[in-house]
């Protein structure tokens, strides 16, 4: 298993310039373990990334990969996939650079649901430049531009694809591993936008601002406050009230996607027609 | 693709567009903005015909950001934006510098800055064209003067861009953009096409940075099995992000002497009694048509003026201001800006040489009238 994993990295980049403790390593494994389970075709796999920490993945991997702008790796992607759509292409993005600087791209490319396998490493926070609060910090968390804690009150992520038309939405977490693997291959099952939800952790520049003690006590928190979305649906909205709920949160079957729309059309035009 | 030679009435951004399908453009990716937004609805109808592909995007980052990727996978793209979205292009244009992807960006220039005028001329962006994007970097910029000018060099530009791996810009204007004359093109099968290097050697050996003799690395599709990095980091031959100044200083002074290593070969100007001319104009876009009209009636006069339009402004010409210049009795330089390519002429101009300018900012082009009466002025 591990040895097809390592086909899939380009182990010489190795080591990695993630910090001690971070989560960014657990969901690139999880990608590729999906990536692997699935029997893509390394040739025919484009992973397209931002700025960030989590954007730094793309150097790490084995296929053709594309280390963009802040914001803009959906929009890269989005002409990737358009010009040649028998690829398979993936987005790695971060909290900041996929639903800040990047949100436009984020509910553009659902709204039109691009065959993109979009996974958002979530560490509630910009730790590539030391720990500013993003669209996702949590209201009252410390960050070094929230010196006295965050006013802002943070996207539901995972809404804010649905909402926007992605035609699949699951959400796992580096502790929830295995789960994280079956939702990435559920997203490369579904022809259309797909989003993961992957929450992340970062001890070093969110961790330790908002006392939450170093990777296995953050980890810990994930183990205890994360309910499944089966469980959840039973238990109902006040138990589960500040949990992150996990799992497969949405799947629209039958959606017709963008660039099969796009091929149809073409052949339409070449027939003469309007 | 065939076609029939007839006369035809032609918009400047039309010609441009069929310019770029002739080419092999078949990806476009854009944002509607005046006085550019004809290019998108061309691409819009035509695209799908030859089996391309168009698409409106969300804002004009975007539309840089998708030609960029689609690029990567072998397809020769374009996009066209005016003033504002221009400058929301730079960043992306400057991913385009550093991870040599080719690409075609059509600047139909309007008044500015910021909003300004969306309807009314300007060349306001000679300086935006080079310098817009941070750090330093190559960017070719061709300017045409006629409908044809746009077609022929919407072609070079192709051609120019896929072969020296540079992002190049096609300085429009609001008046060529929008003007119709008839013209006469070319059949595309008689076009000399130039496609990117794509590598020869086996995935295991290509290092998509390290450049052949002519200085240029050789370019993998995407999902041809090459498994190649790419990244605005600074990179080196292996396209791994590098701090190492060494390997830095020859990755980017590489990249940024396509400049001065290529500028003979994509020097491209048009001269009008230029060589025995006293009073030499040296201008490029609409204003070298008033400057044209100038010409001609300056000589019926009996005033020996000439003109040098000047149609890639960069890499600037120097050596051709220079042979032109010497032994003038005096430069005059029309553009629609405040003398943004008077200033570079200044750089390279025997400095015993009056250098004037006409200048205008107000969203009314320079007439023939105006360029005889500065040439009047400073004959006396």
């Amino acid at each position: 298993m591990l040895k097809d994993i390592e086909k899939l990295m380009r182990v010489k980049r190795l080591p990695h310039i993630w910090c001690p403790g971070c989560g960014n390593g657990i969901v690139m494994k999880a990608m590729l373990e999906a990536i692997n389970d699935k029997g893509l075709d390394p040739d025919k796999t484009v992973v397209v990334s931002g700025i960030g920490c989590s954007s730094r993945a793309t150097g790490y991997m084995n296929f053709d990969t594309l280390h963009t702008m802040h914001g803009r790796a959906l929009a890269f992607a989005t002409g990737v996939k358009l010009a040649k759509p028998e690829l398979n292409v993936f987005v790695v993005t971060g909290d900041g650079d996929g639903s800040a600087i990047g949100g436009n791209h984020f509910i553009h490319a659902a709204r039109r649901n691009i065959d993109l396998n979009v996974i958002m490493f979530n560490n509630n926070i910009y730790g590539m430049t030391g720990g500013q609060y993003s669209p996702l910090t949590p209201q009252g968390r410390f960050a070094t531009t929230a010196p006295y804690g965050n006013l802002e009150r943070p996207f539901d992520i995972c809404k804010l694809a649905q909402g926007s038309g992605a035609t699949y939405v699951g959400r796992s977490t580096v502790f929830h591993t295995k789960l994280l693997t079956d939702v990435i291959k559920a997203a490369i099952d579904n022809k259309g936008f797909s989003f993961v939800e992957a929450v992340s952790i970062c001890p070093i520049s969110y961790g330790r601002r908002n006392k939450l003690g170093a990777a296995p006590q953050m980890m810990k928190w994930l183990k205890e406050n994360t309910v499944n979305v089966k469980a959840a649906e039973k238990l109902g909205a006040e138990k589960t009230a500040g949990k992150i709920i996990i799992g497969e949160l949405y799947h629209e079957a039958g959606t017709l996607e963008y660039t099969e729309l796009y091929d149809r059309l073409i052949t339409r035009v070449e027939e003469g027609g309007r | 693709m065939k076609r029939e030679k007839k006369v035809q009435l032609l918009q400047g951004n039309q010609a441009c567009s069929i310019a770029a399908i002739d080419a092999g453009v078949r990806f476009y990716a854009g944002y509607p903005i005046t006085p550019s937004t004809e290019i998108a609805e061309f691409m819009a109808e035509e695209l799908p015909k030859v089996g391309g592909k168009f698409i409106q995007m969300e804002d004009e980052i975007a539309g840089m950001s998708a030609v960029l990727g689609a690029a990567l996978t072998g397809t020769k793209v374009i996009t066209a934006t005016s003033g504002p979205g221009f400058s929301l292009k730079q960043e992306a244009i400057g991913f385009a510098a550093i991870a040599e992807i080719p690409c075609v960006i059509v600047d139909v220039q309007r008044m500015g800055p910021s909003t300004g005028g969306p309807t009314s001329v300007a060349q306001g962006d000679v300086m935006q064209a080079r310098w817009g994007t941070h750090g330093d970097h190559p960017v070719f910029a061709f300017s045409p003067a006629s409908v044809l000018e746009s077609y022929e060099l919407t072609i070079q530009a192709f051609n120019f861009s896929e072969k020296y791996r540079v992002p190049v810009v096609i300085l429009l204007d609001e008046i060529v953009g929008h003007m119709r004359e008839s013209v006469t093109l070319p059949d595309p099968d008689e076009l000399t096409i130039v496609d990117r290097k794509r590598p020869t050697v086996s995935p295991a050996d290509y290092a998509p940075y390290q450049p052949e003799q002519d200085g240029i690395p050789t370019m993998a599709d995407f999902g041809t099995g090459y498994h190649w990095h790419v990244t605005g980091l600074v990179h080196g031959e292996n396209g791994a992000a590098t701090g190492n100044p060494e390997v830095i200083d020859r990755q980017l002074t590489r990249i940024f002497d396509k400049m001065e290593k290529y500028k003979d070969e994509v020097n491209l100007y048009k001269t009008q009694a230029a060589d025995d001319a006293e009073y030499l104009l040296v201008s490029f876009g609409c204003t070298a048509r008033s400057a044209a009209e100038a010409v001609a009636e300056l000589r019926q006069m009996g005033i020996k003026a000439g003109l040098l339009q000047l149609q890639t402004i960069w890499p600037f010409p120097e050596k051709t201001i220079s042979e032109y210049t010497t032994g003038k009795k005096c430069v005059i330089v029309p553009e629609l800006n405040m003398g943004q390519v008077r200033g570079e002429i200044q750089k390279y101009i025997d400095k015993g040489i009056p250098l004037y300018g006409i200048n205008k900012i107000n969203g009314e082009p320079i007439t023939p009238q105006e360029i005889i009466n500065k040439v009047k002025e400073v004959a006396k």
